[in-house]
């Protein structure tokens, strides 16, 4: 047992499951005429904003990465099979594959639909079979009663847990244990540790730091030098000393934020033209909302300029909202804040974050009627009804047919379902 | 889909009895062509795929006349894998 500070420290025993090809996964089972082609499930198959959300093993021999076009992809491989996303199908495996879980520990934190870090320490299972074994039990349950594979991690930590579900997949178990990370972990890139992105690897590289073994051996001062306070969280993450529990998140976690993003069909170069797009954005978000029964506290935008650097903006909201009209003012008055048009858009992003239910009271404004925000409210219910009759073309602000070229985007059948944000979780 | 193309995964009508305790019984299955077979026994009951029909859920293995066979219920809808 370590020991530090006098206190004996039990130690841990975490997995991080990850469902394998998660969406595809679900599809080829369904599907069992697929199995053998290359399969990928991609957004709107016709348009040029589609891109791939999830391929099979078949399609990743073809070099087909998630996030791509559609059109790219299917140049790498014509015979691709490009699906329509079906989140309420995968919902439901993410949480007959939780209640597995829920079998062995009661903690579990749900990252995103498809991965969950479940600690077993101190359970008559663990103590039963041991790490290994118990792993693999629930590798085995999991492919017999859902008929997809998932790969485990296995660790003392979340982050060592989470790089083992990626180690070796699909359908296999990977042990790092304070004996043999060093040997096993150290010499993998710098980028397979969680929250370790382009931008930090890049900076990591111009130091010459390449493995997590490198940044390991780094002295903490040093990296809070070039990195501030993330310095120190990185070095604790390559030394195995990550003490972040594994928070007990229900399944209404599973969804922490509901947005939106796509290709404007021709390059915005106006606030007007952003204001259109933002329009179709922010109703689908609102839609969602209403949809799920949830408010947002906070918005996002995402722009992305024609030589395809994007970026990030967010604000607090003075009130929760699930109105469209709020969310595009919000995001209107971010878009002018942090955006001069040097470079024409090709794509925009409005995402709610920090959620709350739609039933949190709200205080009605002091500087606006009151009466005004109930009616807007009714208004755009009135709206949800009407396209859920009607179709989604059956009404629409006026503002978004200025630009016909812009507004043929129904942007709301795209859904998009955001992990879990790493240090909130806890 | 080589031999024949109707779908492996056949939804089937099934008759059951929800007992008190919240397990489901399932009674009888009628098949595409109305035929009606009663379930003589369940032999077992278990959360499985169906890799062959393409499906998961509850898994019984039930016995109708001498022939055993499985039927799963998957979220309210009943199906049986088809014999090809």
């Amino acid at each position: 047992m370590a020991s530090r500070g006098g206190d004996a420290q039990v130690e841990r025993t975490i997995f991080h499951i990850d469902m394998n090809s998660f969406y595809a996964s679900v599809e080829c089972l369904h599907r069992p005429e697929l199995r053998d082609k290359p399969v990928a499930v991609g957004g709107d198959v016709e348009k040029r904003r589609g891109i791939i959300l999830a391929k099979n093993e078949h399609a990743k021999k073809f070099g087909i990465k998630t996030g791509e076009v559609i059109w790219q992809a299917r140049q790498k491989c014509p015979e691709l099979v490009v699906l329509p996303p079906r989140f309420d199908l995968y919902l439901r495996f993410s949480r007959m594959a939780r209640e597995i879980y829920a079998d062995y520990s009661d903690q579990i934190e749900s990252f995103g639909i498809d991965e969950a870090w479940v600690d077993v320490t101190g359970t008559p299972k663990l103590a039963e079979l041991g790490a290994e074994a118990l792993a693999h039990e629930i590798r085995k349950r999991v492919k017999f009663e859902l008929g997809v594979t998932v790969s485990v991690g296995v660790s003392f930590n979340k982050i060592f847990a989470k790089l083992g579900s990626d180690y070796k997949k699909p359908d296999a178990v990977t042990v790092f244990t304070r004996g043999n990370f060093r040997e096993k972990i150290w010499p993998l890139p710098a980028s397979e540790l969680l929250y370790v992105g382009p931008a930090t690897r890049r900076k990591l590289k111009s130091y010459g730091i390449e493995t997590i073994g490198q940044l390991a051996q780094t002295p903490p001062e040093t990296l809070r030098k070039w990195f501030g306070k993330w310095g120190l969280v990185l070095s604790s993450f390559a030394n195995g000393l990550d003490t972040s529990p594994v928070a007990r998140t229900g399944e209404e976690a599973l969804i922490k934020s509901v947005g939106n993003s796509t290709t404007a069909p021709r390059d915005l170069t106006c606030d007007e033209d952003a204001s259109i797009i933002f329009w179709m954005l922010a109703e689908s978000v609102a839609e969602r909302l209403r949809e799920g029964g949830f408010m947002c506290r906070t918005v996002q935008i995402t722009l992305r300029d024609n030589e395809l650097f994007s970026f990030e903006r967010q604000m607090k909201l003075p009130e929760p909202t699930f109105l469209a009209s709020e969310l595009h003012a919000a995001a209107m008055r971010l878009l002018r804040a942090h955006y001069n048009w040097r470079r024409p858009l090709r794509s925009v992003g409005i995402r709610g974050t920090d959620l709350v239910p739609a039933t949190t009271p709200v205080q009605l404004s002091l500087f606006e009627n009151p009466e005004k925000q109930i009616r807007r409210a009714r208004l755009e219910q009135a709206m949800d009804e009407i396209r859920r009759r009607f179709g989604h073309y059956a009404i629409g602000r006026a503002g978004t047919y200025v630009d016909p070229t812009l507004t043929q985007i129904n942007a709301k059948d795209e859904h998009t379902i955001h992990p879990v944000g790493y240090f909130k979780a806890v | 889909m080589d031999k024949t193309d109707k779908p492996v995964k056949v939804y089937v009508a099934v008759s059951a009895r929800f007992e008190p305790d919240g397990k489901i019984r399932p009674l009888s299955i009628t098949w595409e062509d109305g035929r009606e077979y009663r379930i003589d026994r369940i032999l077992d009951v278990r959360r499985a795929a169906s890799l062959k029909a393409g499906g998961a859920g509850i898994r019984y293995c039930v016995k109708i006349g001498r022939t055993e066979t499985y039927l799963f219920l998957e979220d309210n809808r009943w199906f049986v894998e088809r014999r090809v």
